[in-house]
């Protein structure tokens, strides 16, 4: 592709700024491509970029899909074409710094781990050699960075699970998983959003709703954003579970610094 | 006042252009299938741009109306009866109260479109669009497909007369074009993936001919054909997937992802189908062959360009006065002011519906409006001359 090397030599002009190469993705979209390899970094980049072309949009832009290397840009051909649209892309990223921001934003999700909401918690624990407390400890031990949403609406890949809790998944998935069920997926761990068929070790349960189509965000979180999960009790769980039915649940997030 | 499903069809959903906006949390587009047949059901009944239709798919449903209306049926060839008479396709048909819509098995074509004038059905938008999406069962009606005894309600009260009824019709080969070939020919634009392909894969996927299966729906279409190799396996790091993206899996049949299509995956891609030539593929029955011609991504940014020019000239075409059903000897004077109003209502409510997206918004757009105000002020001129000469020849239906 043309664009490839050209955009590369621009955006590498400068220093200490974003490198990506772009492909093209047929007449209306392109990619922006900044890594092969998934990391937290990465991941930091693709926000960045995705939140400047939000912030200062380039007329046509109509759709941005951050994925775990790369930036899909959809775009209205009819409004700008490929070679304007890459090299204001290019203008407008020149000047972006890799790792912009050092404050995350922390989505917090309340958890009931094990019993009926987690029906696998045992065979995790088991499989990690470790008691069921240990296994909610660790898991909700730490914040997960979202790399990317896919799969599912609002389905977020999250990045950084312990490697003490890396399960592989059930060898005959389930036809339904409740929404909110919290799951382990070989490397991954991740949350419902809707019910849905999947393969997961059920490990616990969310009573908040990721996705609701009537809430003014219908997807409480976006790629970049940070995942906490609180450890709560089955009584907690139900408190929870009515105040969200009731549409009264504030949902709890929070800027850290990193 | 609207419409009453007897029987639902095989797959009838409430469509637009799409849910924009949240491909990005995981959310497909959606959105109807046939871009083109969408937009000249709307133009032909001088809709807004984004009005929603009913899209139907193999079968198509039959609906009794409970209110007088003008309707529109585009896309492929259904065979639509009227109580039991045949009716026009990419045409502006009335239709009475009570009267009942049915459909065949289609003669050509697979995807089906349903418009109704004055805006169209009643549906509420959930996250900006009125399309359905099955997945997660929003939007459209009640967020899935039609059911026995549905009643879709009609926005506001439904028109039963437009004007220029006589000019509101394309015709089929026009609109809907290689409706007959066996073959066909996409246009395709290599990438984002095709350099994970071996030469000799690249080679076959645009000189070989593909046969579209029976695994089509509005997901992806599958298609059947000589094996398209990679260089080492077709598993990337998942990423976002455009309409028209070509995926091949390992097992090397090509999948052409569309509408309904998850937003972001992990096989390969070689090519994206032209935009232009999506409804060319939707519109393919299983055992159709296709060939993939590579083309640049500016060649077909100018294909899109043309088609938007060619719907412009449409819309244009579809608005053109016709004077079949007036009498001119009696009515040459009282024809100037309506004539007038009629072209300054259609200014008027063309403007407002596709600029709302624009998408639609083009400068020569303006200067073909005033152009068409002067022709047919010139037009009522002849009109009344004929009329006060006394044996002028009469204007005659639309040519």
């Amino acid at each position: 592709m043309g664009g490839r090397a050209a955009l590369r030599d621009m955006i590498e002009e400068g220093k200490d700024m974003t490198s990506f190469t772009i492909t093209i993705a047929g007449d209306s979209a392109i990619n922006l491509v900044f890594s092969q390899t998934i990391s937290p970094e990465t991941s930091r980049m693709i926000r960045s970029a995705a939140q400047t072309l939000e912030d200062d949009p380039v007329p046509g832009i109509v759709e941005l899909v951050p994925t775990f290397c790369s930036l899909m840009v959809c775009y209205d051909p009819l409004v700008v074409d490929y070679k304007t649209l890459t090299q204001s892309i290019g203008g407008k990223l020149r000047g972006l710094a890799s790792g912009e921001s050092s404050l995350r934003r922390i989505i917090e999700i309340p958890v009931c781990y094990g019993g009926d909401f987690g029906p696998d918690l045992p065979t995790v624990a088991a499989h990690a050699g470790l008691t069921e407390q240990e296994v909610v400890k660790i898991h909700s031990g730490r914040d997960y960075l979202i790399d990317m949403l896919g799969f599912l609406p609002g389905f977020a890949y999250l990045g950084g699970l312990d490697e003490r809790l890396h399960t592989p998944r059930l060898a005959t998935p389930r036809t339904a998983i409740p929404a909110g069920s919290v799951g382990i997926g070989g490397k991954q761990t991740g949350i419902y959003p809707l019910s849905s068929p999947g393969g997961w070790q059920i490990i616990g349960r969310s009573p908040i709703r990721p996705y609701d189509p009537d809430r003014e965000r219908p997807i409480l979180y976006e790629a970049g954003d940070y995942l906490r999960f609180v450890p709560i009790t089955e009584q907690q769980y139900h408190v929870i579970d009515s105040q969200v039915k009731a549409g009264t649940y504030e949902y709890r997030s929070s800027l850290e610094e990193s | 006042m609207g419409v009453t499903a007897n029987k639902p069809g095989v797959c009838t959903t409430v469509q637009d252009g799409g849910r924009r906006g949240y491909m990005g949390s995981g959310f497909s587009p959606s959105g109807v299938m046939d871009q083109r047949a969408y937009h000249i059901a709307n133009i032909l009944l001088d809709n807004p741009a984004d009005a929603p239709v009913l899209e139907f798919c193999l079968a198509g449903p039959t609906l009794r109306f409970t209110t007088s209306t003008v309707i529109a049926i585009t896309g492929g060839d259904f065979r639509p009866m009227l109580d039991g008479r045949p009716i026009a396709s990419y045409t502006a048909v009335p239709v009475e109260r009570g009267s009942v819509l049915s459909f065949s098995a289609p003669r050509t074509g697979v995807y089906g479109y349903l418009a109704v004038a004055g805006g169209s059905f009643r549906v509420e938008k959930v996250m900006g669009s009125y399309s359905t999406n099955l997945k997660c069962g929003i939007g459209g009606y009640k967020g899935r497909k039609l059911q026995t005894g549905d009643y879709v309600p009609f926005v506001a009260k439904a028109v039963d007369y437009l004007p220029h009824l006589g000019s509101r019709t394309l015709p089929r080969s026009e609109a809907f074009p290689c409706e007959d070939s066996d073959e066909i020919t996409l246009r395709a634009i290599p990438g984002p993936q095709d350099d994970l392909f071996t030469d000799e894969g690249i080679r076959t996927f645009f000189d070989a001919p593909y046969t579209v299966t029976s695994k089509c729906d509005r997901m992806g279409f599958r298609l059947e054909g000589p094996i398209v190799t990679t260089k080492q396996g077709s598993d990337i790091i998942s990423d976002g997937i455009a309409l028209g993206a070509v995926q091949i899996p390992d097992h090397g049949q090509p999948i052409i992802m569309l509408a309904d299509r998850q937003t972001t995956g992990g096989y390969a891609k070689i090519a994206t189908v032209a935009s232009v030539d999506i409804p060319l593929l939707v519109q393919s029955k299983p055992g159709r062959v296709i060939h993939f011609e590579r083309i640049t991504v500016e060649e077909a940014q100018k294909l899109y360009r043309d088609g938007h020019r060619q719907m412009m000239a449409w819309m244009q075409r579809v608005n053109r006065p016709s004077y079949g059903d007036v009498s001119p000897r009696k009515t040459a004077r009282r024809l100037t002011p309506i004539l007038e109003e009629q072209a300054r209502m259609s200014k008027k409510s063309n403007e407002q519906n596709w600029t709302q997206t624009n998408r639609y918004l083009h400068a020569d757009r303006r200067a073909a409006i005033a152009d068409r105000l002067r022709k047919e002020a010139e037009l009522a001129r002849t009109i009344i001359n004929a009329a006060e000469g006394g044996d002028g020849p009469s204007p005659g239906p639309r040519s």
